[in-house]
């Protein structure tokens, strides 16, 4: 045994003594820069207010941005699995940088609790009993908008979507669940911001309704150049066009229309009302449905910490499955796929003072689970 | 399709194709003038629209917000010519790329810094808001129509300032040789920074008039910045009279290739995968439009150097 072994092989022993006796280590992977940013910092703004007022010292969180892209991703993993030896990964947020995440870092005995993306994938036949979602399968709301539309009486509905898988998921699953007729069905180029020649499709179509997933700054063209348009069908959409974040931008375009969400800010539960009013008071600004899956990411785990050490894997999943923590969505539990089971409603962006916000109007789908869970097996 | 629903669209390509224009305009004269790869050029288009948005939002002037936006831009490239992209002439494309790359990030990473990283918001004037009917009943939004209306301005201010001005004499001078008219007493480096200065102003307008149908966020200048690198080769670098006839080509390929190439497969095969196939087709269809027309003349349309 050379001199270099034996200091790299007592480096070893010296690293894994020390993570025996410490406490819960979290890498948290999410967008911090680039153009999908908000949506990280809401993750993380909502995730350390759980942490903070669990008022636990034993939780060590290390944050890291992925700049929106898979390799970068990758490489913090790699790094916080090997060298940080992190327990538990959580915070990204888009569905491609999780499948090139998720698989392996679960395959590597690390737990991991998605905040945001829940592609399809990690839900049927490539589940696997180290990963939860958190937050909803892909799928959800989608489906959710296609069940409002049928509730709505629209029989003769427009669709449209980037051309990317979280795209035709989107189409897919707004028609697993709408019964009427399409008029129209259109993929935009992921990134487009000018919908001009898709409105005017729209205009010519006879539809009576639009439905359209297109997150972040792809949905906030569309509306403005909607309103602008003088097109006045009915929107529905999901709650990823309508956050927080987003409708100070899109500005009165975007008044009384209806999207789907699991969350609202005004879900009258107690931890909910207490989740508002202290990220409020903590970070100046409401939070969106981003900021209330870290905060009930957060919660979770710290419920399993609470009853189960995090090196035992068995008991600690255990208690991940309980779910037993207040959730800001009310009623959640988990299937048996590691996704949600949960309520998803449909809301109506209103203006309260000079603030742009949504308000609960229906139930879309109750204790909604998704379409992958038969398919899988632990 | 009707005959209303087709020149409705050809509109909406004339509106993007002049848009193209404008943003491709600066970045051509650049290339051409002073042999520079400019990446950062979507910067700029950028800093047009926040500049538009903080001063629509605190005098709610419209035009007040579009003169913001001229300036803020032309300043920003005048101080990034004198501070970093003077010292880049002389250096290779590659020292350039590199350059003005690290603008693009320092760009963005200090606008966040700035204003955070949720999207501000700017809206069409309410004198311009809502659609207006054109003859034939179609209706079409009053802004686009202005969008129109002010890219053909531009084009021809910008001929008129290249054909009939001593500055555009000088400019067209140092296209062709720099040396010569540095030699005869032309101080070529304020040239510059003027004719810099001025393809930011146009990249800032351009970002200002689109954000307030579009989405005024960071990162929002790199996708446009691709389409206007495309315009300029197909145009033929250096050429304004080129940028003019590829951002329409452009503009119209792109708007009625992703109309019309989804119906025509739909007569085909099933229609939610005559969408999908239709639709990645059309995405393409400019940078074949690119292919074709460097294949044919590879300096592009109204190039004089390969």
């Amino acid at each position: 045994m050379t001199l270099k072994t034996i200091i790299t092989a007592s480096a070893i022993v010296a690293l894994s003594a020390t993570t025996a006796l410490a406490d819960v280590k979290v890498g948290m992977i999410t967008t911090l820069s680039g153009g999908g940013a908000g949506l990280g910092i809401d993750v993380r703004d909502g995730f350390m207010l759980a942490i903070e007022q669990s008022g636990r010292d034993d939780i060590e969180v290390i944050i890291e941005d992925d700049q929106r892209k898979p390799d970068v991703a990758v490489q913090l993993a790699d790094r916080m699995i090997q060298s940080e030896n992190v327990d538990v990964l959580t915070g990204i947020i888009w569905s491609n940088l999780a499948m090139a995440v998720v698989p392996s870092a679960v395959a590597q005995g690390k737990f991991y609790l998605s905040p945001n993306a829940g592609p399809s994938a990690l839900a049927g036949r490539g589940c696997n009993e180290n990963y939860f979602n958190v937050a909803w399968q892909n799928d959800n709301l989608h489906e959710a908008a296609g069940a409002y539309s049928n509730d709505a009486g629209y029989t003769n509905t427009y669709i449209l979507a980037p051309n990317y898988p979280a795209g035709q998921d989107a189409l897919t699953g707004f028609k697993r669940m709408y019964d009427g007729e399409l008029s129209g069905e259109i993929y935009t180029q992921l990134g487009q911001t000018d919908y001009a020649a898709e409105i005017a499709q729209i205009r010519a179509s006879g539809a009576d309704s639009v439905f359209f997933f297109l997150p972040g700054g792809m949905g906030i063209s569309f509306l403005k150049q909607y309103a602008d348009s003088g097109v006045d069908l009915p929107v529905v959409g999901p709650a990823f066009s309508f956050d927080q974040g987003i409708l100070q931008a899109v500005g009165a375009a975007a008044l009384g229309v209806r999207n789907t969400s699991q969350w609202s800010k005004d879900l009258d539960n107690a931890a909910n009302v207490a989740f508002v009013e202290t990220f409020v008071a903590e970070y100046g600004r409401l939070p969106s449905l981003y900021a209330s899956q870290g905060f009930d990411t957060a919660n979770l785990l710290i419920s399993a910490i609470e009853v189960a050490d995090v090196h035992d894997q068995d008991a600690f999943r255990t208690a991940l499955e309980a779910a037993d923590f207040a959730s800001t969505r009310g009623d959640f539990a988990f299937g048996p796929n590691h996704h949600p089971i949960q309520n998803i409603y449909v809301r109506e962006v209103v203006q309260e003072g000079d603030v742009f916000t949504n308000a609960i109007v229906a139930t879309a789908l109750t204790d909604h689970s998704d379409v992958y869970a038969a398919e899988c097996q632990f | 399709m009707t005959m209303i629903l087709l020149i409705e669209q050809v509109l909406n390509g004339l509106q993007f194709g002049v848009m193209l224009f404008v943003m491709a305009a600066g970045l051509t004269l650049v290339f051409g003038v002073m042999g520079l790869i400019n990446l950062a050029h979507g910067s700029l288009y950028m800093v047009g629209a926040f500049a538009a948005a903080t001063v629509a939002g605190l005098t709610g002037s419209f035009l007040l917000a579009l003169a913001a936006s001229l300036a803020a831009a032309a300043a920003a490239g005048a101080l990034v010519e004198i501070v970093v992209i003077r010292r880049l002439y002389a250096r290779d494309h590659l020292d350039q790329v590199l350059a003005t790359f690290a603008l693009i990030l320092i760009f963005s990473e200090g606008t966040r810094w700035l204003f955070g990283s949720f999207p501000l918001f700017l809206d069409v004037p309410s004198w311009l808001s809502g659609p207006v009917e054109l003859p034939g009943g179609i209706l079409y939004p009053a802004y686009r129509l202005a969008i129109i209306g002010v890219g053909l301005a531009v084009a021809v201010g910008l001929w008129a300032l290249i054909t009939r001005t001593r500055m555009g004499i000088r400019i067209r001078a140092g296209e062709s040789d720099r040396e010569m008219i540095a030699a005869l007493g032309v101080d070529i480096s304020k040239l510059y920074t003027v004719v810099f200065a001025l393809g930011a102003g146009l990249a800032g307008l351009a970002g200002a008039l689109v954000g307030a149908i579009q989405s005024v966020q960071v990162g929002m200048g790199e996708p446009v910045l691709i389409l206007a690198f495309v315009v300029i080769v197909i145009g033929g670098i250096g050429s304004i009279k080129g940028a003019l006839v590829a951002s329409l080509l452009v503009g119209l390929t792109d708007t009625l290739g992703g109309v019309l190439l989804p119906s025509l497969f739909a007569q085909v095969m099933e229609r939610s995968s005559a969408m999908l196939v239709g639709s990645s087709l059309a995405s393409m269809l400019i940078y074949i439009l690119m292919a074709v027309v460097l294949v044919v003349r590879p300096s592009g349309l109204y190039g004089v150097r390969s």
